[in-house]
């Protein structure tokens, strides 16, 4: 004996025209059915909107970034509804807290093993800086041991700040050269790290 | 209402005569010192006399004081007894050049990492201690940080500039 | 390696113990600390620990900076619950320099502190709900958690690393804004922290995971100077807010949950509890300042010149406002000489300052009793012979910040 459906039985019509945004298309020259564009700028696309962030979250940022990843502040909105913990699945390196010496072996360890193309963002004072920890245990600033592409200040830096570090990031993902990685000059700038 | 510190220090004197001394009074909270010899028999009595019953080992740390010539450095131990809720502090002081001290780690675990961290930080040696390593620094460092005479900064640093610190 | 027992146990199936490496960075957001495990098959043989891997030396630190320098430090400890850190360290001060504060001041901080502590509570309830594979609870307490830090925002400006409060009293009186969203937050979150509850607490799963694991008995508790939550989850009913009352904590009726076993779900359970006697403390303590009228309402720091900085629009218009602001920042003032120890309830126990003045603008020793540090030394008892998944999940429950862990 079926029961009535209760629920869902005057469904309303969704008015999209207003409600859902679009992105501009890349530059490109279309036509039907078909659509063409520069590799980098699509690769791009894709890559900056789907982007897998690792938490690296020792210390207060790390909390603040739990509000962003919570549903008021929502990162996942950017595409990085997925968080792993595992370098070697993720681009995007987020580190949030205090990197004293004794971790930044640890930390490079950590970067080392990420696999190209990645990104590293530092989000507050003490990774950018050491922040107000200027002592003989606290590393100055993870831009000793490692390179970095965006800092995000604040002391923690409120979770619209972490979004507007994220969405900087974004803007060096869609404009990168997929030739970058293979370059002289990036090869260069790891070199000033050590790393091969 | 049978706890206060004038018992306390009734009791002490009674037990161990001269040896403990400085009685101080510090905003409510009873003070001595003990020579560092008897600081495990200090505790000990202090565990176990029923009148007393200091069980709780609530704190455990050092202190630097640079200027007191034979007297460098003192560990100071924070003690509380739940059920009369009295706390006292009992203080030992070593010498900078012979730092040895007797462990209370068999009598209170909690003393177990409070010691290390105390030596990490000055550099006393606890003997006896099951464990003693650094703690909380990297292991090769080769100086203890918390000593007045080093300075708080990383000297190595480059980016700081002290000058503008006002530290030039 | 040199204290790790790598001998199996009786009636084991392996031939030698693994080495798992729980690293420091390890996923959720736990806090940077090491365990190297040896396991046999799934059970714990032994652990070795280490920590110090986010030590920024905080006591040293301490030792350069002028007494309300040293507020946004304590901030750091234990950066879940920062308020309780502050006002901690605010109540030593005025313990040393005997300052006393007007009854609206102590009503107000409490308002703050339990806030601080419900928000403490949540992040290490719905972490655990998180380990054991819950993770809606975790994300639906974030928007609770948000309406806490509105409140702090409107007080003091900031959200989690909050600096609240100066030496004395506030910075500034509650606005009624502030009123309105601590009206607003009494209203809204009952319905939420009970729905919290019927998810976990009688859920079947929840319960045979966290049951049985990690348990310690109170003598073992005792003398590993546990304190707060994880002591009273073991029977013991110490707590520092009745013991020795601190900021007119006496004027207040409220009930101390104690646990039986001490294992993951009696601290599941007594932090739950405590989440409600907060709320209940937060209730009275809002009718009490309610109850002040008129000229007594703006009371919002004591009168203490020598340490309570003027209001800058005295400083620039009248003298005297000119001078005590010149002597607060230069530091001549005359500090008292004096050893004293005040401890507060914090979010994991007792959390104790132990200042030693010199007369000098800045502490000649500061000591912090980090309830964290004491009670992890435990770790290794309560998971030895255990499955590798407890142990994670007594990580969790036993609400370990690194930041307070190591200072």
């Amino acid at each position: 004996m079926s029961r009535p459906v209760r629920y869902n039985i005057h469904p309303i019509e969704a008015k999209t025209s207003d409600a859902i945004g679009s992105i501009a298309s890349p530059d490109g020259f279309g036509g039907d059915g078909f659509f063409t564009a520069k590799l980098s700028d699509v690769v791009g696309l894709a890559r900056k909107n789907s982007l897998w962030p690792l938490p690296f979250a020792t210390s207060c940022c790390g909390i603040e970034f739990m509000g962003t990843m919570g549903s008021h502040y929502d990162l996942a909105r950017f595409g990085s509804e997925r968080v792993g913990f595992s370098p070697r699945q993720c681009d995007l390196l987020m580190v949030m807290g205090t990197i004293a010496k004794k971790m930044g072996p640890v930390l490079r360890q950590v970067y080392l093993q990420m696999a190209e193309p990645r990104w590293v963002i530092a989000v507050g004072a003490c990774a950018s800086s050491g922040g107000i920890f200027d002592t003989y245990s606290v590393l100055q600033g993870i831009d000793q041991i490692i390179p970095v592409d965006v800092y995000v200040p604040g002391c923690p830096p409120r979770p619209e700040a972490i979004l507007d570090g994220f969405m900087k990031i974004q803007d060096l993902v869609g404009e990168e050269s997929i030739r970058r990685r293979n370059g002289e000059q990036y090869k260069a700038l790891l070199n000033g790290y050590g790393i091969q | 209402m049978g706890l206060t510190n004038q018992y306390i220090q009734e009791k002490l004197v009674e037990k161990f005569a001269d040896q403990v001394c400085n009685f101080e009074d510090t905003y409510g909270m009873l003070c001595f010192e003990a020579p560092k010899e008897q600081n495990l028999k200090i505790l000990q009595y202090l565990f176990d006399e029923p009148t007393l019953n200091f069980q709780f080992l609530t704190d455990l740390c050092g202190v630097n004081f640079p200027d007191d010539k034979g007297r460098e450095l003192a560990v100071v131990y924070h003690l509380h007894n739940l059920k009369e809720n009295i706390r006292i502090r009992f203080k030992v002081f070593t010498s900078i050049d012979q730092t040895d001290v007797f462990t209370a780690s068999k009598l209170y675990s909690s003393a177990n990492w409070m010691e290390r961290e105390t030596y990490d930080f000055y550099g006393i040696n606890f003997v006896g201690h099951a464990n003693l390593k650094r703690i909380l620094n990297v292991d090769e460092m080769d100086y203890f940080p918390l000593r007045k005479e080093y300075p708080l900064e990383d000297q190595t640093r480059i980016d700081k500039d002290d000058e503008m610190f006002g530290r030039g | 390696m040199n204290n790790h027992n790598i001998a199996l146990p009786e009636g084991s199936i392996e031939r030698q113990t693994t080495t798992l490496n729980v690293g420091p960075t390890h996923p959720a957001t736990h806090g940077v600390f090491q365990n190297i495990m040896e396991l046999d098959g799934e059970r714990i043989v032994s652990t070795e620990q280490t920590v110090g891997y986010i030590h920024r030396a905080f006591e040293k630190l301490a030792e350069r900076r002028p007494l309300y320098q040293v507020t946004p430090l304590t901030d750091r400890l234990n950066y879940c619950s920062s308020p309780i850190n502050n006002m901690g360290w605010h109540l030593t001060c005025e313990k040393l320099l005997g300052v006393a504060t007007p009854k609206r001041v102590d009503y107000l901080r409490i308002i703050i502190m339990e806030l601080a502590r419900i928000s403490d509570h949540l992040i290490c309830n719905s972490i655990v709900g998180v380990d054991t594979g819950a993770y809606t609870g975790f994300l639906y307490v974030m928007q609770s958690r948000e309406l806490i830090y509105e409140i702090y925002e409107e007080v003091c400006g900031s959200r989690l690393t909050t600096n609240i409060g100066r030496i004395g009293g506030f910075e500034r009186n509650f606005t009624n804004t502030a009123f309105t969203k601590l009206e607003k937050f009494l209203k809204e979150y009952p319905k939420v922290l009970a729905e919290f509850e019927g998810l976990f607490t009688r859920n079947r799963i929840f319960m045979e995971r966290t049951i049985g694991g990690g348990a310690i008995s109170a003598e073992r508790a005792l003398n590993y100077g546990f304190t707060g939550p994880n002591l009273r989850a073991a029977g013991v009913d110490y707590d520092v807010r009745i013991h020795s009352p601190y900021s007119s904590y006496e004027d207040f009726k409220f009930d101390v949950p104690v646990g039986k076993t001490g294992d993951n779900y009696d601290r599941y359970l007594v932090r739950n509890q405590e989440m409600w006697q907060s709320l209940s403390i937060i209730e009275q303590a809002y009718q009490k300042v309610q109850q002040f009228k008129g000229a007594d309402a703006e009371v919002y720091h004591a009168d203490v010149p020598e340490y309570y900085l003027p209001k800058k629009e005295d400083v620039y218009t009248k003298m005297e406002a000119l001078i005590w602001h010149f002597k607060i920042i230069m530091g001549e003032i005359d500090m008292p000489k004096g050893e004293v120890y005040q401890s507060v309830e914090g979010g994991n126990g007792e959390l104790g300052f132990y200042l030693i003045s010199d007369g000098g603008r800045t502490p000649f020793r500061l000591h912090f009793r980090r309830p964290c540090f004491i009670y992890y030394q435990a770790y290794p008892e309560l998971i030895t012979g255990g499955m590798l998944s407890d142990a994670i999940v007594t990580m969790s429950s036993l609400n370990l910040i690194a930041g307070e862990l190591d200072a």
